[in-house]
């Protein structure tokens, strides 16, 4: 059924774009590319594989906008993997048509929505389901279908969100790195709820600018994007599990010279007691150093979640510090450096983060990226992923 | 009683007198060139205003020492904002190179303050409000700096004329300017308008150790709508360095119709 409801509503969009006969631009881009993770310790469980996991991955974009108040965009999404057969997939990111009226407008199919202002975690942004297996930065995001009415006012932005149909989240598959010390099985997901993924969830935004600040309110209810893993019966394996919760969100940005002050907050219930998370942080600039054109950006944050340790989904970011730097060069190649450092303060367990990327001639990019983890007893992620520190290689081109 | 004054001292007492009316003229006419600055830059201005709106595709080419190029493809629209206590709005939207195609950047200017400035990241569709107190770094890796790019507004400096001398074939006031803003990279900068239509033709950037950094010759100029002269192609050469930039513009259009609404925050998610 999802299926017909999908390829109907793809063909009735592209099908717009031949229908109006009136000024019409349309825009077709992308990017495909190759990645190679490396790995270079042995595997902790039997299953995952060791080495090299090669990948390649293709993202066409065609994007249409016919007078001045329609526009359609489809991004589908694939990518083929060597080694884990969970990270080979396709999806659809975005499809949808926006119409756009005098101070409202409203969008109608899949649609990626992203709500924050921190760089160590994403916390506020609910929206999209994190496509987990992608990358563990948490920041490639699956389609969520939508209809998402807009008003602007010059006291601000209002967006509200119907979201009727639910994304569960991926994750490695059985043979594949950075996974739990148990295989999940995603495919015996359950929900609190008996409507399961076709629960109707909604979210409700506000945002606004004043002079320095810039701020954003968030509501959402609904079914929650972060499982929580629970045992089988047989105790051999982890099944996702996707409560009903209400969550509200804060984001928070003060703007001077060469400072940015961030937060994040939420409150959050419907697993185990109702808490708080946050991130709180700086960033500093500094313009122009060794009398070159480049910049170096100081970062620190610090990350708070109060969650109940058992009845919400784990996290590994419930008091820790981040430091991280940010070195652009501003030549021609657009080079940039951010090096990030994460250290919880009740155990030992972080992790160091840098990546590199570079434009190579006038349509390629290099991505470098290193993921060392800081193991604790007493840290499940870190615990599953101790023998998971890898770097990544990726050249993309863009068209 | 009565202090007598002797002949000499009432002599020299004629001669103070006479030196300081020799030196009041003098200050008068530097007022005058402080005046003449303002009134020269302020018809230049002028002959800008009611534009309203307008949008234009560039083409930037960057030239670093050894001859290797770069190019970069953008659109800009700007919107003229009436209230002379801020300036301009922007939206600049990248389409080239290809991996930075959709990035945006949204600028509110403020004449003294630092502009509001938004940036607005495809890959992850985010936006994010970034600091534009580096008016003096680089626009995108070129030789214009922001403070360059961002709009010529007329109360962001303070002006003296300096003399008239011949410019190609036009005659040209030559009028020196010194940023009242903030964080500007340069002590002071030079600028060549011509007489007949008030545009400038040459500006010359002294950096902030007063020595001449860039020079930014402003070529094929063109009329629009029996009103706006543009300059179709900036050629910033950077001294020290020995780089360049070029812009060339093309399909410039005026009154296209955009207002305040255009250039909101939320309008960067849906500016393709």
């Amino acid at each position: 059924m999802q299926n017909i409801v999908k390829t109907g509503f793809v063909r009735a969009v592209l099908s717009l774009g031949y229908l109006y006969s009136g000024c019409a631009h349309a825009e077709f881009s992308g990017q495909h590319g190759i990645e190679f993770r490396v790995f270079p310790e042995n595997a902790q469980y039997d299953d995952q594989f060791n080495g090299i996991q090669s990948s390649v991955y293709f993202e066409p974009e065609w994007r249409n906008s016919i007078d001045d108040n329609l526009q359609t965009v489809i991004i589908p999404h694939m990518r083929l993997d060597a080694r884990d057969s969970e990270r080979t997939n396709v999806d659809l990111r975005e499809a949808y048509g926006l119409y756009i009226a005098d101070n409202w407008e409203l969008l109608v199919g899949m649609n990626r929505v992203f709500w924050g202002v921190t760089e160590s975690r994403h916390l506020i942004n609910i929206i999209n389901q994190v496509d987990a297996v992608d990358n563990i930065d948490e920041e490639d995001f699956l389609g969520q279908w939508m209809l998402n009415l807009t008003w602007q006012y010059d006291i601000g932005r209002f967006d509200i969100f119907f979201l009727p149909h639910f994304r569960e989240r991926t994750f490695s598959g059985d043979q594949g790195r950075l996974r739990a010390a148990l295989p999940i099985d995603i495919s015996a997901a359950r929900y609190q709820h008996d409507d399961e993924q076709w629960h109707n969830d909604w979210a409700m935004r506000y945002s606004h600018y004043i002079g320095d600040w810039d701020i954003g309110l968030s509501v959402f209810t609904g079914t929650s994007r972060e499982p929580r893993l629970v045992l089988n019966s047989a105790a051999t394996q982890w099944i996702p599990y996707y409560d009903q919760i209400e969550q509200l969100g804060i984001d928070l940005q003060y703007t001077r010279d060469a400072w940015l002050l961030k937060f994040e907050g939420l409150s959050r219930a419907g697993q185990g007691h109702t808490f708080l998370a946050s991130v709180v942080g700086l960033e500093y600039t500094l313009f122009q150093v060794f009398e070159s054109n480049a910049d170096i950006g100081l970062l620190i944050e610090y990350l708070y979640d109060g969650r109940d340790p058992y009845e919400a989904p784990a996290t590994t970011l419930n008091n820790d510090v981040f430091l991280g730097l940010r070195y652009s060069l501003n030549d021609m190649q657009d080079t940039a450096i951010l090096g990030g450092f994460t250290r919880d303060l009740e155990n030992e367990s972080g992790g160091f983060r840098v990546e590199a990327e570079r434009r190579l001639g006038d349509s390629m990019r290099i991505e470098l990226e290193g993921q060392l983890f800081v193991y604790s007893s007493h840290d499940a992620f870190t615990t599953s992923f101790k023998q998971d520190n890898h770097f990544t290689v990726r050249l993309s081109q863009f068209f | 009683m009565i202090t007598q004054v002797s002949s000499k001292t009432f002599l020299l007492m004629v001669i103070d007198i006479m030196l300081i009316m020799m030196l009041l003229p003098t200050s008068t006419s530097a007022d005058e060139v402080i005046e003449k600055g303002y009134q020269l830059s302020q018809r230049s201005d002028q002959s800008d205003r009611g534009f309203t709106s307008s949008v234009a595709q560039l083409t930037m080419v960057l030239r670093n020492a050894t001859g290797a190029e770069a190019t970069r493809m953008l659109k800009i629209s700007t919107l003229e904002v009436a209230d002379e206590n801020l300036g301009d709005k922007s939206l600049v939207l990248f389409s080239s190179p290809r991996d930075i195609n959709g990035t945006a950047l949204l600028s509110h200017a403020k004449i003294l303050d630092p502009d509001d400035q938004w940036l607005y990241l495809p890959a992850l569709k985010r936006v994010k409000r970034i600091s534009s107190a580096n008016k003096s770094g680089p626009f995108v890796g070129s030789e214009f700096a922001f403070e360059d790019f961002t709009a010529n507004e007329l109360n962001k400096y303070d002006y003296y004329w300096l003399r008239t001398e011949p410019c190609g074939e036009l005659i040209c006031d030559v009028i020196e300017r010194f940023p009242r803003y903030e964080n500007s990279g340069y002590t002071r900068q030079v600028a060549w308008v011509d007489q007949s239509v008030y545009q400038i033709r040459q500006l010359d950037f002294y950096d902030r150790k007063d020595s001449h950094l860039k020079t930014l010759l402003f070529k094929d100029y063109r009329l629009h709508h029996e009103a706006y002269w543009r300059a179709h192609h900036l050629h910033m050469k950077n001294h020290q360095t020995e780089k360049s930039t070029d812009l060339l513009y093309s399909n410039y259009q005026f009154k296209t119709g955009l207002s305040d609404k255009d250039f909101v925050k939320g309008i960067l998610r849906r500016i393709r």
